[in-house]
């Protein structure tokens, strides 16, 4: 008898270790937990957590998903007792997704901070979510490269420096021209490789794409918000197929690497090719500073890099700027004890409002930020952030902004990113990627 | 209550039984009931029946050419890892010096993780095919034959060890006996060495039929499905469509309900058939 209780005993603690293991979780709920979806700022974030407990003593957590596991990431942390507290839609279509557990945050002071009220994601009144950083992408270019070319005694092209291309006509002849003189110019190609490989071709089925698709909502909706109207469409015309074409067409005929090894390469390739002046442009935006300069062996002035539109041939393209907008909106979590939320909201507030904050924001994360608490001075001091600010002030132009964020699915821009694999190893015709990018569009949409 | 496994009973197998309840026999009725809800999170599952598994099969084609794929993939790379894997193991019971330490180099790629292993054979792969013009996405016969080269060098050294153990399990008075009675090598082989080593035969094609099937880190690593989806096998589609598409949770988990009864009918099948080969010797 004392030996069954005895076994009974020992089994009992071998079950209560392992409740109690599993019931930690409840008892030290953080306070804030945020989610954080740029895994190069991850570092950042830490030192941020820590700054802020010891000024406020509030105890930030910081999960940080690895690069395109965000999704999955929040997926599984919000199911959980611990549940993130500040987390991350990508736009109205991860709004859509997330909605049920977004707080309505319109009373909230960091809403007040917002310069531009529209670029809120709003629903009957209430405010869900608040972007927290504005980012624009274009063809970055080497300046000293460019300059280089138009010094060539033999050129074809009547320009005499990069900023006079304002159209893709006079982007080919440059290009093609460059190709050219590949050898006197000391470059294997003008284009870094366009990346391809699973996972890396964002920049082509999201960012390119975006193109073409705002000409053609801007022309339905003539005063509404185009990506307000490619939300709502069931299905696209894909009219400017064509324009998609003409400069994807030029990226991999002009490029560093052959079109059969492109479904290799991976967007940090590419970054390294043009950080070690093996190539005169890439296709990016201001993030990718970090991989620019964090390269070894990088040969590009910081002066010398540059920002150029991506010129289609859409006619009356004359004017166009890059591509400005933003795809990281934060959320609070409606699920959360009010404690957390008001806790989570203060924490935000402090980031983009104090003094510390501010200074993070702008000198280690890099953030050109769309709130009023910043002055005309506190702006990151990379080029390419530099190349944004000015397109942003220039008046006489138009920039594009991000339609994309109203895609209906991370399956559509995979399907259009294979499409775009098929058609640059010549299994399959142009036709074909015109089709997916118009027929998925409809099937996911449904 | 004499009875020592009864009274022993909470000690020994009470922790291994709540570990398999909570790691195991929980996840996977969680699982099951999930199939047929739709959910974003697990905890806010709505119940719609069969549609999910409507869904799975009328929504796209991928789920069934990945699965044809998985097929075509788990009978090639099954036939080749147990010839090679059964050749090695013969090699290596002969009394040769340095069997040992072969052994241990065969079995070696079996403990490096999946992904890596699949990186280091896209490094590969890709560095002879460029010297061609090609990248291992160029053509998805790369992608195929790229999945069974590493397929083969990471489970054949496994499959040896488990192979040599059935050979060295033969009893040598049987082999001795067929010898006097004249019996030639190629008659041993086949009369003696492969019905004795049946039970081994059993369990290597159970684990590479099921490896074969639910193979994931590697695909993803290799190929990720490129081109085209065209080698993407079930369990890389299950976990896209899982995660990459918004109100697809549940067509996702209802493809890996379906998925598991279909691994599971095919090893069945499989032990009851070679189970019924294998003789007392």
């Amino acid at each position: 008898m004392k030996r069954k209780l005895l076994s009974i005993f020992t089994a009992l603690i071998c079950v209560l270790s392992c409740l109690s293991l599993a019931g930690c979780g409840k008892k030290n709920k953080s306070q804030v937990y945020f989610l954080n979806f740029k895994p190069e700022s991850a570092s950042v974030y830490e030192e941020l957590a820590k700054k802020y407990k010891e000024e406020t003593g509030v105890t930030v957590k910081v999960v940080t998903a690895a690069a395109n596991n965000y999704e999955q990431t929040l997926k599984s942390e919000i199911a959980k007792s611990d549940a993130p507290t500040i987390f991350q839609v990508n736009g109205p279509v991860g709004y859509a997704a997330w909605d049920d557990y977004c707080l309505d945050i319109k009373d909230s002071k960091l809403y007040s901070y917002l310069t531009d009220k529209s670029l809120a994601i709003t629903e009957d009144g209430g405010v869900y979510a608040i972007p927290y950083v504005v980012e624009g992408y274009g063809i970055i270019y080497n300046d000293a490269i460019m300059k280089k070319y138009f010094a060539l005694g033999n050129k074809k092209s009547k320009l005499t420096s990069a900023d006079e291309i304002d159209s893709f006509d006079k982007l080919k002849t440059v290009v093609e021209d460059m190709t050219a003189h590949a050898k006197e110019l000391g470059i294997k190609g003008v284009f870094a490789s366009t990346s391809l490989s699973s996972g890396e071709d964002w920049r082509w089925q999201t960012h390119l794409l975006n193109v073409p698709l705002y000409y053609e909502m801007s022309e339905m909706g003539e005063e509404l918000d185009p990506s307000l109207s490619l939300l709502d469409a069931k299905e696209i015309s894909y009219k400017y197929s064509k324009n998609f074409e003409n400069l994807f067409d030029l990226y991999i005929n002009n490029s560093v690497t052959a079109k059969t090894l492109l479904g290799s390469k991976s967007v940090a390739d590419s970054m390294a090719e043009f950080a070690t002046g093996q190539a005169a442009m890439v296709q990016n935006g201001n993030w990718a500073w970090s991989q620019i300069s964090g390269v070894d062996g990088n040969v590009v002035k910081e002066n010398d890099i540059k920002m150029l539109p991506l010129y289609t041939g859409v006619e009356g393209e004359k004017g166009q700027g890059i591509c400005i907008g933003t795809e990281n909106y934060f959320a609070i979590n409606k699920n959360a004890d009010e404690e957390q939320q008001k806790a989570s909201l203060a924490f935000l507030e402090w980031l983009f409002s104090s003094e510390t904050g501010k200074r993070y924001v702008t000198e280690k994360l890099n953030f050109i930020t769309p709130f009023s608490t910043f002055t005309e001075d506190e702006l990151p001091n990379d080029p390419l952030a530099k190349e944004i600010s000015r397109y942003m002030k220039d008046d006489s132009i138009k920039n594009i902004p991000w339609t994309f964020t109203a895609f209906p699915s991370d399956t559509y821009k995979k399907e259009v990113g294979s499409a775009l694999l098929d058609y640059v190893q010549g299994d399959k015709k142009w036709e074909y990627v015109r089709k997916t990018i118009k027929d998925t569009w409809k099937s996911e949409r449904d | 209550m004499n009875n020592p496994a009864k009274r022993y009973f909470p000690i020994f197998v009470m922790p291994t039984l709540i570990a398999f309840l909570i790691a195991f026999a929980v996840p996977f009725a969680l699982g099951l009931f999930l199939s047929f809800t739709e959910f974003r999170t697990v905890s806010d599952a709505e119940f719609v029946g069969l549609q999910n598994y409507i869904r799975a099969f009328t929504d796209d084609t991928d789920f069934l050419s990945s699965l044809w794929f998985t097929v075509k993939f788990a009978v090639m790379s099954v036939i080749s890892i147990n010839v090679f894997a059964f050749l090695l193991a013969l090699m290596l019971t002969r009394t040769v010096p340095g069997t040992k330490f072969f052994r241990t180099v065969f079995f070696m790629p079996n403990l490096i993780g999946g992904i890596v292993l699949g990186y280091i054979w896209q490094v590969i792969i890709n560095g002879v095919l460029y010297r061609f013009g090609y990248s291992i996405t160029s053509n998805s016969v790369f992608g195929y034959w790229g999945l069974i080269v590493l397929m083969n060098w990471q489970m054949i050294g496994y499959m040896m060890i488990i192979y040599i153990a059935g050979i060295q399990n033969i009893p040598t008075d049987i082999m001795e006996a067929a010898r006097v009675d004249g019996a030639g090598s190629l008659t041993t082989l086949f009369r003696i060495t492969i019905p004795s080593v049946m039970p081994s035969i059993t369990i290597c094609l159970f684990l590479t039929i099921t490896n074969s099937f639910k193979l994931f880190d590697q695909n993803l690593a290799l190929t990720a499905g490129a081109p085209g989806k065209r080698t993407q096998m079930v369990a890389l589609d299950i976990y896209n469509t899982f995660y990459s598409r918004t109100g697809y949770e549940g067509v996702g988990q209802a493809k890996a309900v379906v998925f598991f009864l279909i691994v599971a009918v095919i090893a069945l099948a499989q032990l009851r058939f070679t189970r019924s080969k294998e003789v007392e010797s």
